[in-house]
């Protein structure tokens, strides 16, 4: 319904058939090896393993033993375009996304210059409709210029296709413009998504304020910075009948105030990264500026709090906020380098790692949420079912990598799971009925046609 | 005594263990005697170059680690932010890389950021000095409160001691705090609630915004208390922080012994009387700075047992 408002790279439909995967797909209920036959980039027929013969002129890849999951869908990345291209731009960034089995992401507006007027929105689709590799979206700010001070033409905005809007990077700090922004939704309709953060609380914080923070002598950004703020935007939307979003939870007090306003009837969604469900400050010990990200990787009753918050559907979808930097923003003193770790390449291996081999989350959750930002943003959600496009990725659960070892698909490398040894290899990537990406050795191993 | 060097570098007091702390104490008080000396030479480091790279004023800190290095016979050379390179935007890596190029046998580095040491280390072969990295460490300072301490008590086992003021922006109380528990004493940490930082105990301290106990302490280290924490609201005024927290003759019991890593604001967090009281070992601890700077770079740079070197 909303194709036009993604953007790619036109290619043809893939003709593939996929043999013998076992297929997950929590929402088809769906758990059992299938033949899954592509045809024009559909799904033309899912069968019992063996009984499709391959399409003509089309490829045929042996999936036994892997796994096919439908496409996940990021709601928050940063591809850094217009302006800031040295970090990442449409092509590395979406070729990131492909390489973490996303078959559709959605792009932030904290760009130079910000998404804050039609004109850079509709130049900004028409780049990713020329270099896009997976479908991309995009969000358009509240603000203009992120300032907080003057809304953004919101509906002219939705009119060139954003799904939403979002300060993101920054906090909507003044309640007063905030609630201006969610009457206005009323008209626009779209997402209001939020990165909350009390500016006066957070203060100059680089880390989490707590043990580790005292111990390294940073300033730090405590829990309620986060949870103070959700608290109040939520009884704002409540009041304003408003549909909003909370990025990037971090915190067990946010998970709480999440589910109050949720139990309270109040139209709200939240996300939560793969890094806030598998790393603590304990890691900035290190001070490491890769861990450097905001809001701040929190403690271990944060850390689970939130898979809870994520098992339970508090917390109703995962997102990376991949945020690329270049290596002389991070090779600086912890205190001085940018805040943001890269997440689309390593999203289903560290939580697969991380979460599903320890028995801390059902595989099929996981793979439910990382698809679930879809539906929040008013986008298809990828099925593996037959008549849909094939939206998938197929995954070795058993092969190992070394994050980084072959270096990365996205244009930068401060990754926070660096040099960890991940289990979950994605394999292949369908989007929008192309494929997207193919490992490397399945690339060299290729036979010659 | 191994015939080892302590280290690769010394970035936290997190790198050492108590005997190497101990070890540390014990070269000092041999090159403190060589400080005793009319010429006050030792050829320990000689053909071996130090830099001092300052990214932040200092007047203690930056000329004992000079003198220190000259008095092991060490080629010197110091460089401050302001006039150098560095002011026209060079990046820390590029500084230290460049400076590397001269094949220099130690860098010492303070920096206002947490953490620019160890990133040093890592683009350097020269080992490394954190001579202060914003609030996190300052371990020199703490081997030379230590040996202060040593020297006049004997152990510091089950010493009690109470560091009082800022200890939110405080490295040296991070530091201290961490080589005093080391070397067996109690620590305390004590001033306004805005000015302790929230989970400092996990440094295995007790924490307390009252100073009702203080009598209970062997020794006071007070903190230096900057007049832009009045500004920045952690405290209502400098008048009422002297009124609750600043130690003075009325406030330290007799028989406790009263520090200070400098500079002093006099009238603010110490009294003039309590300054110049015969209980107060400041002097000392600026004397100490030099001989546990000069140990450092010792036992860095060649750790061999010393007998040879100070005869």
């Amino acid at each position: 319904m909303t194709e036009q408002k993604l953007h790619r790279r036109a290619r043809p439909g893939a003709e593939l058939l996929i043999r013998s995967a076992h297929v997950l797909d929590p929402r088809a209920e769906l758990d059992e090896p299938r033949d899954i036959l592509i045809r024009g980039g559909r799904i033309a027929e899912l069968a019992a393993t063996g009984s499709l013969p391959p399409p003509d002129d089309g490829e045929v890849f042996d999936a036994t033993g892997k796994h096919a999951f439908p496409g996940f869908v990021d709601p928050h990345v940063h591809l850094r375009t217009p302006g800031q291209e040295y970090k990442e731009d449409l092509e590395s960034g979406t070729a990131a996304a492909a390489a973490g089995g996303f078959c559709a992401v959605i792009a932030m507006p904290n760009t130079d210059p910000v998404v804050d007027d039609g004109s850079i929105l509709g130049s900004l689709a028409g780049r990713a409709s020329r270099e896009a590799r997976v479908p991309v979206g995009f969000l358009a700010s509240i603000t203009r210029g992120l300032a907080g001070e003057e809304l953004t033409e919101m509906a002219e905005l939705a009119d060139e296709g954003a799904l939403g809007f979002t300060d993101d990077g920054r906090p909507v700090v003044s309640a007063g413009m905030l609630r201006k922004a969610l009457q206005y939704q009323r008209l626009c309709g779209g997402v209001i998504a939020l990165h909350e953060e009390d500016p006066a609380l957070s203060r100059e914080g680089v880390m989490h304020e707590g043990a580790v923070s005292a111990r390294l002598g940073l300033t730090g950004i405590p829990s309620v910075s986060e949870s103070t703020m959700i608290a109040r935007d939520a009884a704002l939307a409540g009041y304003e009948e408003a549909r909003v979003h909370f990025q990037h939870l971090s915190a067990a007090e946010s998970v709480e105030a999440l589910e109050r306003a949720k139990q309270a009837g109040i139209r709200v969604t939240g996300e939560v990264t793969p890094h806030h469900l598998t790393l603590t400050d304990d890691v900035v010990r290190t001070l490491d500026s890769r861990f450097k990200m905001n809001p701040p990787l929190r403690t271990d009753t944060d850390r689970r709090a939130l898979i809870a918050g994520l098992r339970t559907g508090v917390i109703d979808c995962i997102a990376t906020d991949h945020a690329p930097h270049a290596r002389h923003e991070k090779e600086v003193p912890f205190e001085q380098a940018a805040m943001g770790t890269t997440g689309l390449e390593t999203a289903f291996g560290a939580l697969f790692t991380e979460l599903v081999l320890p028995g801390a989350l059902d595989l099929a959750v996981v793979v439910e949420r990382l698809s679930a930002g879809a539906e929040i943003f008013a986008l298809p959600t990828p099925r593996i079912v037959p008549d849909e496009p094939a939206n998938l990725v197929v995954v070795d659960l058993d092969a190992c990598f070394e994050v980084g070892a072959h270096g990365y698909a996205s244009r930068s490398q401060n990754c926070a799971f660096h040099g960890r040894t991940l289990h979950g290899r994605v394999l292949m990537t369908l989007a929008a009925g192309t494929v997207a990406f193919r490992e490397r050795m399945l690339v060299e191993a290729a036979p010659a046609r | 005594m191994t015939g080892s060097r302590i280290g690769p570098h010394l970035i936290s007091i997190d790198d050492l263990d108590r005997a190497g702390i101990e070890r540390i104490l014990d070269t000092a008080e041999s090159f403190a005697e060589v400080s005793g000396r009319d010429i006050k030479k030792v050829p320990a480091l000689r053909g071996k170059t130090v830099v001092n790279l300052f990214y932040e004023a200092s007047t203690r800190t930056s000329s004992s680690f000079e003198l220190a290095a000259k008095r092991l016979s060490a080629d010197v050379v110091s460089i401050r932010s302001t006039g150098s390179s560095v002011d026209k935007g060079e990046s820390l890596k590029d500084t230290v890389q460049t400076l590397s190029a001269y094949d220099p046998a130690a860098i010492v580095i303070r920096s206002p950021h947490a953490g620019a040491a160890q990133l040093v280390a890592g683009w350097t072969s020269a080992a490394v000095i954190n001579a202060g990295d914003g609030k996190h460490e300052h371990p020199t300072q703490a081997l030379l409160d230590a040996f202060t301490l040593r020297r006049r008590l004997g152990s510091l086992d089950d010493a009690n001691i109470w560091i009082v003021g800022d200890v939110l922006h405080s490295r040296v109380a991070r530091s201290n705090i961490l080589a005093l528990r080391r070397m067996g004493a109690r620590v305390t940490v004590c001033g306004p609630p805005t000015l302790i930082p929230r989970g400092i105990e996990a440094l295995g301290c007790e924490a307390t915004p009252s100073l009702e106990r203080l009598h209970e302490a062997d020794v006071v280290y007070v903190l230096r208390m900057q007049s832009e924490r009045m500004h920045e609201s952690y405290v209502p005024s400098l008048r009422e922080y002297a009124e609750r927290y600043q130690i003075n003759a009325s406030r330290l019991r007799p028989g406790q012994l009263l520090m200070h890593p400098g500079p002093v604001n006099r009238g603010v967090e110490l009294s003039a009387d309590a300054i110049d009281s015969p209980q107060t070992l400041i002097g000392d601890q600026v004397k100490a700075g030099v001989a546990v700077r000069m140990a450092v770079l010792y036992e860095l740079l060649v750790g061999t047992p010393l007998l040879a070197v100070v005869a």
